[in-house]
C-alpha cells in the first residue's frame, strides 16, 4: 500500500484550477526556491513547527518528551535538534497547538475519503482535486494511484508541478491528469540555478513535451521583485510560452508576498528575505501587457 | 504551491468616501443609477432621526375613555382604528410618489399603550441611550404622563400577562432560559399573498356583507361572535379607505399651491391613485405598490405586530403589472425602478416601535424585519423570477438602506443568471440579500400540513422563518436558550449565575457514569423548560384573541373572513406557534467536550471541568486550551461533533414539534433563529464546557460557534446539512466571507456554486458578510466614516455603528474564511 507524507489538505480552494477544489499538498520537493511560501513543503521528512505566540508555557511538552530535548524558557520552548527524534509526542500533548508536526503519513483510502467529502462541491462547480506540494511528481507511485482512483470515480484531476522530473514520469502522470498547473520561474538557466539550486532545462523540455501531447496546461509564474521581474525575463518567458504547441496557454502571475517569513520562523529556519521584494503594480501591469503582445492572456492570481 | 500568496490587487473594501457606496451626508450626489428624486428621498430617510409620536396614544386614550364598554372588543378595536385614521396627521413629502406614514412624519414612531405603556423613565432611557435612540420632547413626555399613563395603568396587555404567570415561569424567564415575544408587541409575523392585487377593500366589504347576511342567529351558537368580528372587519376596511382618501385630499390641496407643473402632475396622479386604492384592486404598477403600502400601514397602525408586515413575493406580485405596462408602452424600466425605490425608502422610514422596561436599554436594532422575498417559485411550481426581480436587485444595490430586509430564493429551477446577479449584490458587503432554498422550505411547509399550492406560495418572513404567505398566523413566541438548559443540567437544576433553582433536580453530574446519563438529564430539563414556555405562550395567545384582536389584519389573511374569526383567534387557514431555538453550536461543542474529555478519554474529571466552568476557567487555562484545540467541534464536517448536533436538533424537534397550541388544528413548531438574542443569552450565562467564557455570546442560529469552524465553508456546509432542515421552520447559517474570497468574477460564480451545493444537500438559508476585520476595526475606531457600513446579523442586516460594543465584537470574531 503506497503512502506519502501530506502536509496540508485544503477545502474550498478556489484558486487552484476550475471550480471549487480540494488541494492535496505533498511534502517534499526537489527544488528549493528562495521565496517558497510553504517552506514546510520542501523537506520530505516530518518537521516540527512551533508558534511562540500560541504557547502558554505550561511545560506539558517538556514532560512528554522522551528524549528530554525540550527546555522551557521565559520566551517559550527551545528544542535541541540533536536530541529531537521528531516523534511528535510534544505536539500530541500541546494544549494550544503551538507545536504542530508538519507532515502526516497518509494512505490512498484516507485521502480519497477526504476528497469524497467534497464531491457535492465538485458536482456543482465543475471542480475537483488538485495535487500540489512540495512536488507531487516526486511522489510518483502514490500520485499515480490517487490519479487513477479519482479517474475511476469521475473526479477532475489537476496536478500543480514545477516539472523537474524525468520526461518518462511526467508523461506517465499526464495520461491520468486533466489539467496541469505548471510553474515556470525564469528562462535563464544559470539564474535558475542560483535561486533554485537547479537548472531549468528539464522543466522547459517537459513543458514542451506536455504541450505537444495536447494536455491542458495553465502556466503559473511566481513573480518576485529583484529576481525574475525583469523585462528581459518576462519577454523571454512570453516568447517561450507563445511557441508552445496546442491550445493557447493561460498565464497566472503569482506576485511574491512576504507572508512566508512567519512560517520560516516557526520552522526555526531563517532566510534572507532582504533580497526578495513584492513586485509593484506597474511591474505587474507591464508583465501582463508583455504577455498580451505575444497573444497570451495573463492575469494576477489563479 | 503558491496558494497562500496574497493577491496583489485585492479589490479594496470600499472606502468610506467612495461614491455610491458609503454614504456621506455632505455628498449630495450618490450612487450610480439613482435619479435625483431617489437620492433626495434616500438622504432624507437616512438622515431623519427616529422620534416618538404620542399622537396615536392620545387618540386612543381619548377614544377608550369615551367608548370602552359600549362595544364588543373587536368592534371597539376597529372603531379605535377608524378614529385614528380620521384624525391622524397626514404626510406627503416633497418629491414622494408612494405616500403614507405610520406616524406624522418619516421615522416618527407611534406608541401602543394598550399593549405596553411606556413610563416616563422609559422615555428618558429612549431619549438618551447610546444606541437606537428615539427622541421625544419633554413637553410630549409631560402630556403622556398626564393624559396617557394614568388611564392605562393596570390595563395593558403586558400587565394582564405578567400578573398571571406562574412562579416557575418567572424564575425560568428571569434566568434567561427563554424570552417571550408577546410581552412587548402584538403577535404578528405576517406576510401577504397576492389577493390584494386582485381585490380591493370594497370587494372584501362585499364578502363580509354576504357573510353577515347569511348568519343564522337562531341555530348558530357562534353567530354573535362572528357578527361582531365581521362588523369590525368591515369598519377597518372603511378606516383604510378613509386613510387613503385623506392622502388624496392633501395631494390635491398641495397641487393647488405647487408652482412646478411637473410636481402638480405628480400630485394629481397621487390623488388619483389614492382614490382608487385600496378601495379597488390596482390597475397598474404604481397602484399596486401603493395598494400594498396602505395595507402595510393599516396593519402596523392597528397594532404593532412583530416583524411589521411583509409583502411576501413582491416581485411576483408586481410582475404582471410591469409586463402589461411595458407591453402597452405606458411604463419604462426606469420608471418602475423609481417607484420600487420610493417603496424601499418608505419601508426604511419605519423603524421598529421601541420596547419598554429593561429591554428598552438592551434592544439591538431599528430594524422592523420586513423581508422582501425575491425570485423563488410560483404557486404552480414554475420559476418566479422576472425582470422585476432584477430591478429589485438593482434597487437593493443602489440604495443600500437598512430596511426592507431582502432575500433571494434560489430553487433548482432558478436560473444561474439570477443567482449570479444576487451574488454580485452580496459581494458589495451590505449583508444582504440573504439566500433561501424554496425546494426545502416548501417541504417544511408541506410537512407542517400546508397544501402544495399554499406551500409554494409561502416563503420566509422576518428573519428566516417559513410560513404560508397570506394564509397563516405563524407567531414567534420566543427564543429558547438551549445551552443554558445544559448549564442548569450541569448544576442539578440550579442557575449557577443566581444560585436559584430554575429547573428540576436531575442529579449531580459528578455521579453520572456515562455520557448518556448526562444527556438524559439534559432532555428532562429541556422538557421542563419547554413546558413552562408553552403554558404561558398559550395563555398570552388567548389574551390577544380576547382583548387585542386585529380586525384589519384579519381582512387580508385567508379564511378569517369566511370563518368570521380573528387573526389571533384561529381565523387564518393555518396557525403555528414557533419556538426559536438558539445556540446549537455552543451546546454541541459543550457536549462534545464533556463526551470526549470526561467520559471517553477521561483526561479531566467532571468535577474538575465543572469547577473550571464555575470559575470562568480562571487558573485552568491549560484545560480550556485543551478543550478548545483538542475537541471535535461542530462545523468541521466531523461526525463526532456533527452527530451530537443532529441528536440535539432531533430532540428539540421531538420536544416541541407537533404539540398543539390553543387554536383549532394549530401546532407548535421550532425554528433555529437567534436574531440578536444569542448575545443576550450569552450574557445571562456563565462559562460553558466548550471553553466559551462567561458572558460571551452563544452561537447564532445553526451556525458553528465563533472560531470553531476551521475547515472552511464547504466543511461548514457539510456539517450543517447533516441535520434535517425539513423538520424545522427555518435554520440560519451565517457565513463570514472576506473580500479576498470574492475577488474575481469566477470567485463570485464559485460562491453561487457553494450556495447551490448547500441547497442541494438540503440547507434552508445562508447569508454572507463580506467584510474584512480591518474594515470593521476601522469602523469601530472612526464610526463617522463608516456611517452606513451594513453587516449581516443573525437573520437581518444592521448598521455596524448602531450596534452596541458586544454585537460589534461578535461580528469581528466570526470566523474569517480567509486564512484556512
Amino acid at each position: 500500500m503506497p503512502e506519502s507524507l501530506i502536509f496540508d489538505i485544503k477545502r474550498y480552494a478556489i484558486n487552484d484550477g476550475p471550480g471549487i477544489r480540494v488541494v492535496i499538498f505533498f511534502k517534499g520537493c526537489n527544488l528549493h526556491c528562495a521565496w517558497c511560501h510553504n517552506p514546510e513543503s520542501i523537506s520530505s521528512k516530518i518537521e516540527k513547527m512551533y508558534a511562540p505566540a500560541k504557547c502558554i508555557k505550561c511545560g506539558t511538552c517538556v514532560e512528554a518528551c522522551p528524549e528530554n530535548a525540550i527546555t522551557l524558557t521565559s520566551e517559550g520552548i527551545i528544542t535541541d535538534p540533536d536530541l529531537c527524534k521528531m516523534c511528535g509526542k510534544c505536539a500530541d500533548v500541546c494544549p494550544t497547538k503551538a507545536i504542530e508536526m508538519s507532515g502526516k503519513v497518509m494512505q490512498v483510502t484516507e485521502i480519497m475519503d477526504i476528497i469524497e467529502k467534497e464531491r457535492i462541491f465538485f458536482d456543482q462547480s465543475g471542480g475537483g482535486v488538485t495535487f500540489s506540494g512540495g512536488e507531487p511528481l516526486v511522489h510518483t507511485k502514490m500520485l499515480i494511484r490517487l490519479l487513477d482512483e479519482c479517474g475511476k470515480r469521475g473526479i477532475h484531476r489537476a496536478v500543480d508541478t514545477a516539472g523537474n522530473v524525468s520526461t518518462e514520469i511526467i508523461l506517465d502522470v499526464a495520461k491520468r491528469t486533466d489539467l496541469f498547473l505548471y510553474d515556470i520561474k525564469m528562462m535563464d538557466s544559470d539564474l535558475h540555478r542560483k535561486w533554485i539550486n537547479s537548472g531549468n532545462e528539464k522543466i522547459l523540455h517537459n513543458l514542451t513535451v506536455l504541450a505537444e501531447a495536447g494536455k491542458h496546461i495553465i502556466i503559473r509564474i511566481p513573480l518576485i521583485g529583484g529576481v525574475n521581474d525583469t523585462d528581459e525575463n518576462i519577454e523571454l518567458t512570453a516568447k517561450f510560452i507563445s511557441e508552445l504547441a496546442g491550445e493557447k496557454k493561460q498565464v497566472h502571475l503569482l506576485p511574491y508576498h512576504a507572508i512566508a517569513e512567519n512560517k520560516y520562523r516557526k520552522l526555526g529556519k531563517s532566510d534572507d528575505f532582504e533580497k526578495l521584494k513584492e513586485p509593484d503594480k506597474e511591474t505587474l501591469e507591464r508583465a501582463i501587457a508583455k504577455f498580451g503582445e505575444y497573444g497570451i492572456l495573463a492575469s494576477v492570481g489563479g | 504551491m503558491f496558494e497562500k500568496i496574497k493577491p496583489h490587487t485585492i479589490t479594496p473594501e470600499r472606502p468610506a468616501t467612495a461614491e455610491g457606496n458609503f454614504y456621506k451626508p455632505q455628498q449630495a450626489k450618490i450612487g450610480p443609477g439613482m435619479n435625483e428624486r431617489i437620492q433626495k428621498l434616500r438622504k432624507l430617510s437616512f438622515e431623519a432621526e427616529p422620534t416618538l409620536s404620542i399622537e396615536r396614544a392620545l387618540h386612543e386614550t381619548a377614544f377608550y375613555k369615551a367608548n370602552y364598554g359600549k362595544f364588543s372588543i373587536p368592534v371597539l378595536r376597529a372603531l379605535n382604528f377608524l378614529d385614528h385614521c380620521q384624525k391622524k396627521t397626514i404626510y406627503i413629502g416633497e418629491g414622494e410618489l408612494i405616500v403614507g406614514e405610520r406616524g406624522p412624519k418619516p421615522k416618527c414612531v407611534p406608541t401602543f399603550p394598550e399593549l405596553t405603556c411606556h413610563s416616563v423613565e422609559d422615555f428618558h432611557v429612549l431619549n438618551t441611550r447610546d444606541m437606537q435612540r428615539y427622541t421625544i420632547s419633554q413637553q410630549d413626555i409631560d402630556i403622556y404622563e398626564k393624559e396617557v399613563i394614568p388611564y392605562w395603568e393596570g390595563k395593558t396587555q403586558r400587565e394582564r400577562i405578567f400578573s398571571h404567570v406562574p412562579d416557575e415561569w418567572k424564575a425560568a424567564y428571569e434566568a434567561g432560559l427563554f424570552t417571550e415575544f408577546m410581552e412587548q408587541r402584538a403577535p404578528g409575523h405576517t406576510a401577504l399573498d397576492g389577493k390584494i392585487y386582485q381585490k380591493g377593500m370594497i370587494d372584501f366589504k362585499k364578502e363580509i356583507a354576504a357573510n353577515l347576511a347569511s348568519l343564522d342567529y337562531i341555530n348558530d351558537p357562534g353567530a354573535t361572535d362572528k357578527s361582531e368580528q365581521w362588523k369590525a372587519m368591515d369598519i377597518s376596511c372603511d378606516a383604510v379607505i378613509l386613510f387613503a382618501e385623506r392622502h388624496a385630499e392633501l395631494a390635491e390641496s398641495l397641487a393647488l399651491t405647487e408652482s412646478d407643473p411637473k410636481r402638480v402632475a405628480e400630485l394629481t396622479k397621487i390623488a388619483e391613485v389614492c382614490r382608487w386604492v385600496p378601495a379597488k384592486a390596482p390597475r397598474n404598477l404604481w397602484e399596486a405598490i401603493q395598494m400594498y403600502w396602505f395595507v402595510h400601514l393599516g396593519t402596523i397602525t392597528e397594532l404593532n405586530g412583530w416583524d411589521a408586515m411583509n409583502p411576501g413575493h413582491f416581485d411576483q406580485h408586481l410582475a404582471p403589472f410591469y409586463t402589461k405596462e411595458i407591453a402597452e408602452g405606458t411604463l419604462s424600466r426606469d420608471e418602475a425602478k423609481e417607484l420600487i425605490s420610493c417603496f424601499w425608502i418608505k419601508v426604511n422610514n419605519h423603524p421598529a416601535p421601541p420596547k419598554v422596561g429593561i429591554t428598552a436599554r438592551e434592544s439591538g436594532t431599528y430594524n422592523d424585519f420586513t423581508n422582501i422575498n425575491i425570485g423563488g417559485l410560483k404557486g404552480d411550481g414554475t420559476d418566479g423570477t422576472s425582470e422585476v426581480s432584477y430591478i429589485m436587485l438593482d434597487v437593493i444595490e443602489e440604495l443600500h438602506v437598512l430596511q426592507p430586509g431582502n432575500s433571494v430564493h434560489i430553487s433548482a429551477k432558478t436560473p444561474d443568471k439570477f443567482l449570479h446577479a444576487a451574488a454580485h449584490v452580496i459581494r458589495q458587503g451590505h449583508g444582504y440579500p440573504s439566500v433561501f432554498n424554496p425546494d426545502i422550505y416548501i417541504l417544511e411547509l408541506l410537512r407542517q400540513g400546508k397544501s402544495l399550492q399554499d406551500a409554494r406560495e409561502g416563503g420566509c418572513s422576518g428573519c428566516i422563518e417559513v410560513g404560508a404567505f397570506g394564509k397563516e398566523a405563524y407567531l414567534l413566541t420566543g427564543y429558547l436558550n438551549v445551552p443554558k438548559i445544559l448549564e442548569i443540567t450541569l448544576n442539578n437544576g440550579i442557575n449557577p449565575v443566581s444560585g436559584k433553582m430554575v429547573g428540576i433536580q436531575t442529579g449531580d453530574p459528578r455521579n453520572f457514569k456515562s455520557y448518556d446519563e448526562l444527556y438524559d438529564a439534559f432532555l428532562k430539563q429541556l422538557q421542563f423548560v419547554v413546558d413552562q414556555k408553552m403554558r404561558v405562550s398559550n395563555y398570552i395567545d388567548r389574551m390577544f384573541a380576547k382583548y387585542a384582536p386585529a380586525p384589519f389584519l384579519s381582512v387580508v389573511i385567508e379564511d378569517c373572513i369566511s370563518k368570521g374569526k380573528d387573526y389571533y383567534d384561529g381565523g387564518p387557514r393555518y396557525n403555528t406557534s414557533y419556538i426559536q431555538c438558539c445556540g446549537l453550536g455552543t451546546i454541541t461543542d459543550s457536549l462534545a467536550a464533556l463526551k470526549k474529555h470526561v467520559f471517553q478519554d477521561k483526561s479531566f474529571s467532571m468535577d474538575r471541568v465543572l469547577n473550571a466552568v464555575l470559575k470562568n476557567f480562571e487558573g485552568e487555562e491549560l484545560l480550556r486550551q485543551t478543550i478548545i484545540n483538542r475537541t471535535p467541534f461542530f462545523g468541521n464536517d466531523d461526525d463526532y461533533a456533527d452527530a451530537i448536533a443532529v441528536k440535539v436538533y432531533d430532540d428539540l424537534v421531538d420536544t416541541i414539534d407537533g404539540k398543539p397550541n390553543i387554536k383549532p388544528g394549530g401546532k407548535y413548531h421550532l425554528n433555529m433563529l437567534s436574531t440578536t438574542c444569542h448575545v443576550y443569552f450569552g450574557k445571562v450565562m456563565g462559562a460553558t464546557p466548550n471553553g466559551r467564557l462567561a458572558g460571551k455570546s452563544i452561537s447564532d442560529g445553526t451556525s458553528p460557534s465563533h472560531g470553531a469552524d476551521t475547515h472552511g465553508p464547504s466543511a461548514v456546509v457539510k456539517s450543517l446539512t447533516k441535520i434535517d432542515h425539513v423538520k424545522s421552520g427555518g435554520t440560519l447559517l451565517n457565513q463570514r466571507f472576506l473580500p479576498s474570497l470574492m475577488r474575481k468574477e469566477e470567485d463570485i460564480r464559485k460562491l453561487g456554486h457553494l450556495i447551490r451545493s448547500y441547497f442541494t444537500l438540503g440547507g434552508h438559508h445562508i447569508q454572507f458578510n463580506i467584510v474584512d476585520t480591518a474594515t470593521l476595526l476601522a469602523a469601530q475606531a472612526c464610526p463617522e466614516d463608516y456611517k452606513d457600513l451594513l453587516v449581516r446579523m443573525a437573520g437581518y442586516s444592521d448598521y455596524f455603528n448602531d450596534m452596541n460594543a458586544d454585537l460589534q465584537q461578535e461580528v469581528i470574531e466570526r470566523t474569517e474564511n480567509d486564512a484556512f
